[in-house]
């Protein structure tokens, strides 16, 4: 298999992402190993909302739902003393499927901004229905007091390989959707985005296709929802709030949409760049302090003029259109 | 339950609806008219009540600060199109989402730079507070009677200036057919800024009215605006009937919810449950109407022509 | 490579990994967590300007060593508030991790910090999680658990024989968490319990459903802007002169700046107000006003003022010697510095047991500025929170 250039950098990543734990054992500073995992599990979300916002055109503003429904499916495992991870993370995927089952349904009837709204609202409901369930700990959330047991194949406990599992997640992951993209349901995916009447016109309802796609999407987020609360070591709603969902977007934007790394690289820039601005404390009280202000600007700049995102930055082209 | 209490209920579900109205009605006509998704309304109705309740602490005066707040947020309104929404246009829903969740961050913290994180004082006139007795028994607050004039008033005002003025026409007509607008001379970027800054001065009038009744701070937007996405695609985005529909049922729906539904609840389940049930069920009663809207009706009840 | 790109690349990766030696530690640490973006930011300005406050009191050493603060944002979210506390940890090897404004970043952060072999010292969320089962010899806080103070106020309801109390809180946690609490002293008559969205804005549906049941008395917990929009609409719906209104953690200084008259005659519960009577309090509040044009601190700010206090006390009677964490534990039960509230104690779970007061808002003391929250009487002295007993820790 010739591999394009794209292809050698994001292997390339990758790797680098392997060196990380020595290196930073090395200098003595553990702490990056969390900020890189919980920026490798938003990674795995956005490669997943990628899939259906990318390459289906489907703007789900809804797609924190899948972190909750993941989220919670360990905890509550967890809650009442099953700590299983399989059966955990096995719980995660079929939940968030079903749930994105349902969403799907009704959502992938409609389109355009009734397709935004719509996914905003189902996971509104997810987020009071969190905020209701007292015996999960309601808005409070809980603590996850003993991370997912693998039967002594992984120990979570231990960081980095806490680390190198989310690495292979999400390295599958990124194989996994780019060969989704690539076979003949991508391709009709592809297709009814960009042309939807010529799709049916060749005979595909894209009906079908595009909920399947939206079930696989939720079902990989469920995966990072499962990743997150072990990396929080706490269950709360709040990772169903719709700023979540608007985050995650903006990862996948601001990486490059409809590219392999675009996830990778924009769920990186976003939650280094807030990192960095708040960590500032070099700068003016008064100018760190209002950290959002830029961000929001960045934000509307990327979209303005740099709307293929960070991915084009890079060498080769990913997009055949 | 008595019949004065269901009459005051339904005062309240009317107050809300035409508040959802103002908002929604700005959003629906920038949706149908220019294509635009703008999360950002709820930003306008924050710079309204603060602009409001500005100008209110510095001229004494609350008429002189309505005027004053309204054309602010019509000028606020107006740059922000200019500068930042006017390229938009022509983008997918997907590029209008992410800048305009970018203008709510950004506009929350000029507004804490400018006046602080904390809630600003804000108050009714004494001239508008007090109560109003409708029946015997039945008395309610005149600034939410005041709300629900002027959310009809306004209601009467666009339908007249849409159905019935050359702008109306223009609107009606960019609405369904923007190419042929433009081809035949009129100068459609115009046409968009009056429209988005009307839309900003209606979003601004929503917040000026509820500032004394609400707390004016920073993210005051997006608490509201929501609501207001349930509002338009219930009613049908772009459709200002629809968004005056969508406003009356969702406010009416939210509010007798959440007055009634426990205690009717209370009726068929046990006392504990229907506690347990009811706050919850009435916070995702709204959202699950839309499900159910969409489920039926995908466009909304009142889909617009385009 | 070229050279200079070397070089660059070596300053670059050197930079990303600074570190502070871990060895021969002269100076303390202190992370500090709170909000200090978004609304709730006001409570975290109101937090930091007392912590500022205390290190000028103690001549900017905490137990006579030099010491750097670093704040935290949490953006109130928890998984957020858990990286910072690693950030802290981690990077920047803090000997204390202070602050936390929300039960649910506390419950995130707390067993971090402890299983790390930190300090955790609270200065306002007093979850029960934290009082009871999971208490831990490294968490000390210098708030209240969370139940006392709404116990306070059904205690004071109690004794004053009051009847059909009409209950409202929001829909979650700490909402449901006030009502029990105050209802483990009230044994009243309750006409209704009404829960209502997290972050609601409009609650005239309610106050008509409060009307029409007709209660004698309205107890209410409503904290930050949901408090601000229910007392203006309270007011405004004349409910004010109809049914006495009661609260907890709803009228604060830094609400009332918002409500102004709207608050006049709130009565609430709390451990201290701006015009208790002791030294230290007179300090903080006088000394607070003059370093921050004359604003009044809120509990939030004398929380953590006490809080920087206590880690003083500790560091100082093991003599700077930071690594003996087993005398700072012993120096931190003692509770041995001058608190705002008073002397107070600590139970065996490291909550204070301390008194609470009955506080009304009242006209202020220049004519025309905002009303002050007065004390009217104490409720209970050495108040100990219900959780203590579920704490195994021996002392």
């Amino acid at each position: 298999m010739a591999f394009s250039p794209r292809t050698w950098i994001l292997l390339a990543l990758l790797l680098l992402l392997a060196a990380v734990p020595p290196v930073a054992d090395y200098f003595g500073q553990p702490f990056y190993l969390d900020l890189l995992r919980r920026v490798m599990i938003f990674a795995i979300a956005a490669v997943s909302l990628n899939l259906i916002l990318g390459y289906g055109g489907m703007v789900s503003f809804g797609h924190a739902a899948y972190l909750g429904i993941g989220a919670y499916a360990v905890g509550i495992l967890a809650h009442y003393g099953i700590n299983n991870g399989w059966l955990q993370w096995s719980l995660a995927i079929v939940a968030s499927a079903l749930v994105a089952a349902a969403i799907g349904s009704i959502s992938a009837r409609t389109s355009g901004i009734y397709f935004i709204m719509i996914t905003l609202a189902f996971t509104q409901m997810l987020y009071y229905l969190g905020i209701s369930l007292e015996e999960y700990g309601g808005d409070d959330g809980m603590q996850l007091k003993v991370r997912s047991q693998f039967s002594g194949l992984i120990d979570l406990n231990d960081a980095s390989a806490f680390y190198y599992l989310v690495l292979a997640i999400l390295a599958a992951f990124l194989y996994l959707s780019r060969r989704l993209v690539n076979s003949r349901f991508g391709l009709v995916l592809q297709a009814a985005r960009s042309n939807e009447a010529r799709t049916r016109a060749i005979g595909f309802s894209p009906y079908p296709y595009r909920l399947a796609a939206f079930i696989i999407s939720g079902a990989m987020c469920g995966v990072a929802g499962a990743l997150l609360v072990n990396h929080t070591a706490y269950l709360t709603p709040e990772f169903m709030n719709w700023t979540r969902s608007g985050e995650l977007m903006f990862m996948v934007i601001l990486g490059g949409i409809a590219t392999t790394s675009g996830p990778l690289l924009g769920a990186a820039a976003l939650l280094l760049l807030e990192d960095v601005l708040q960590g500032w404390s070099v700068l003016p009280k008064w100018l760190h302090e209002h950290w959002q202000l830029y961000l929001g600007v960045i934000l509307v700049l990327v979209v303005l003029f740099a709307r293929r995102g960070l991915a084009s930055l890079l060498p080769g082209n990913e997009h055949h259109d | 339950m008595n019949l004065v209490l269901i009459a005051e209920q339904t005062l309240n579900g009317l107050q809300l609806g035409v508040m959802l109205f103002l908002l929604a009605a700005g959003l629906t006509l920038v949706f149908g008219i220019m294509n635009l998704v703008n999360l950002a309304h709820g930003a306008l109705y924050m710079v309204g009540a603060y602009l409001t309740t500005y100008f209110h602490q510095t001229t004494g005066s609350f008429a002189l600060a309505v005027l004053l707040g309204l054309a602010g947020t019509l000028l606020v309104g107006i740059v922000t199109e200019l500068v930042a929404l006017r390229t938009l246009y022509e983008r997918d829903h997907l590029d209008q989402v992410l800048a305009t969740f970018g203008l709510i961050l950004f506009f929350n913290e000029l507004v804490a730079i400018l006046w602080g994180r904390a809630a600003i004082y804000s108050t009714i006139p004494d001239y508008l507070s007090g109560h109003v007795q409708i029946t015997a028994q039945l008395r309610y607050p005149l600034y939410r009677l005041v709300i629900i004039g002027i959310g009809l008033a306004v209601a009467v005002l666009l339908w007249w200036v849409v159905s019935r003025t050359r702008l109306g026409m223009l609107i009606r007509a960019g609405a369904s057919n923007r190419a042929m607008v433009s081809a035949l001379g009129i100068n459609i970027r115009l046409l968009y800024t009056i429209v988005f800054g009307f839309g900003a001065a209606l979003a601004g009038l929503a917040g000026l009215l509820s500032g004394p009744i609400y707390a004016v701070q920073p993210g005051m937007g997006e608490l509201i605006l929501i609501q207001v996405f349930v509002v338009i695609v219930i009613g049908g985005i772009g459709s200002i009937r629809g968004a005056f529909a969508g406003a009356l049922i969702v406010g009416m729906v939210d509010t007798l919810g959440r007055a009634f539904l426990k205690p009717t609840l209370a009726t068929v389940l046990s006392p504990t449950a229907a506690d347990a049930a009811g706050p919850a069920m009435a916070s995702m009663l709204i959202y699950l109407l839309m499900a159910v809207v969409l489920a039926f009706r995908p466009e909304g009840l009142f889909p617009s022509r385009s | 490579m070229h050279k200079p790109t070397a070089t660059l690349m070596a300053v670059l990766i050197a930079a990303a990994f600074a570190t502070t030696p871990a060895f021969a530690q002269q100076k303390v640490k202190i992370g500090f967590i709170t909000t200090l973006s978004g609304p709730q930011g006001v409570i975290g300005n109101d937090m930091r300007n007392s912590v500022e406050l205390a290190l000028d009191h103690l001549g900017r050493k905490i137990g006579g060593l030099e010491t750097e603060l670093i704040y935290g944002d949490d953006q109130v979210k928890p998984d957020v508030g858990k990286q910072v506390a690693e950030e802290m940890l981690k990077k920047h090897q803090v000997n204390f991790v202070s602050g936390v404004i929300w039960s649910n970043v506390m419950l995130a952060v707390a067993p971090t910090v402890t299983q790390a072999g930190t300090f955790m010292i609270g200065t306002n969320a007093g979850p029960h999680q934290l009082a009871g089962e999971g208490c831990n010899e490294l968490f000390f806080t210098t708030s209240w658990q969370n139940d006392q103070t709404p116990e306070a106020m059904g205690k004071y309801m109690q004794d004053a024989g009051l009847n059909d109390v009409y209950l409202m809180a929001p829909n979650y946690a700490a909402g449901k968490d006030m009502i029990t609490g105050f209802k483990r002293y009230f044994k009243g008559k309750i006409v209704d319990e009404v829960y209502t969205r997290l972050g609601q804005t409009d609650y005239q549906a309610e106050l008509s459903q409060l009307r029409s049941k007709s209660p004698k008395v309205v107890f209410v917990f409503y904290p930050g802007g949901m408090g601000i929009q229910f007392l203006k609409q309270y007011s405004e719906a004349g409910l004010r002169g109809q049914f006495p209104l009661y609260s907890v953690y709803t009228v604060d200084e830094l609400s009332i700046p918002a409500v102004k008259h709207a608050a006049l005659g709130q009565l609430e519960t709390r451990y201290w107000s701006p015009d208790l009577k002791n030294p230290a309090n007179q300090k903080f509040v006088g000394d607070y006003g003059k370093k921050y044009a004359g604003k009044l601190p809120s509990f939030y700010g004398a929380q953590s003022y006490d809080g920087m206090m206590l880690i003083d006390s500790a560091v100082r009677a093991v003599k700077g010697n930071l690594s003996d964490k087993k005398g700072m534990i012993a120096a931190m039960r003692k509770a041995n510095f001058n608190s705002t509230r008073g002397k107070f104690t600590y139970n065996q779970n490291h909550f204070p047991i301390q008194n609470f007061y009955l506080l009304k808002a009242v006209a202020g003391p220049t004519p025309g500025g905002d009303p002050v929250m007065a004390i009217q009487k104490a409720v209970f002295t050495n108040h100990k929170d219900a959780y203590a007993k579920d704490c195994k820790m021996k002392w």
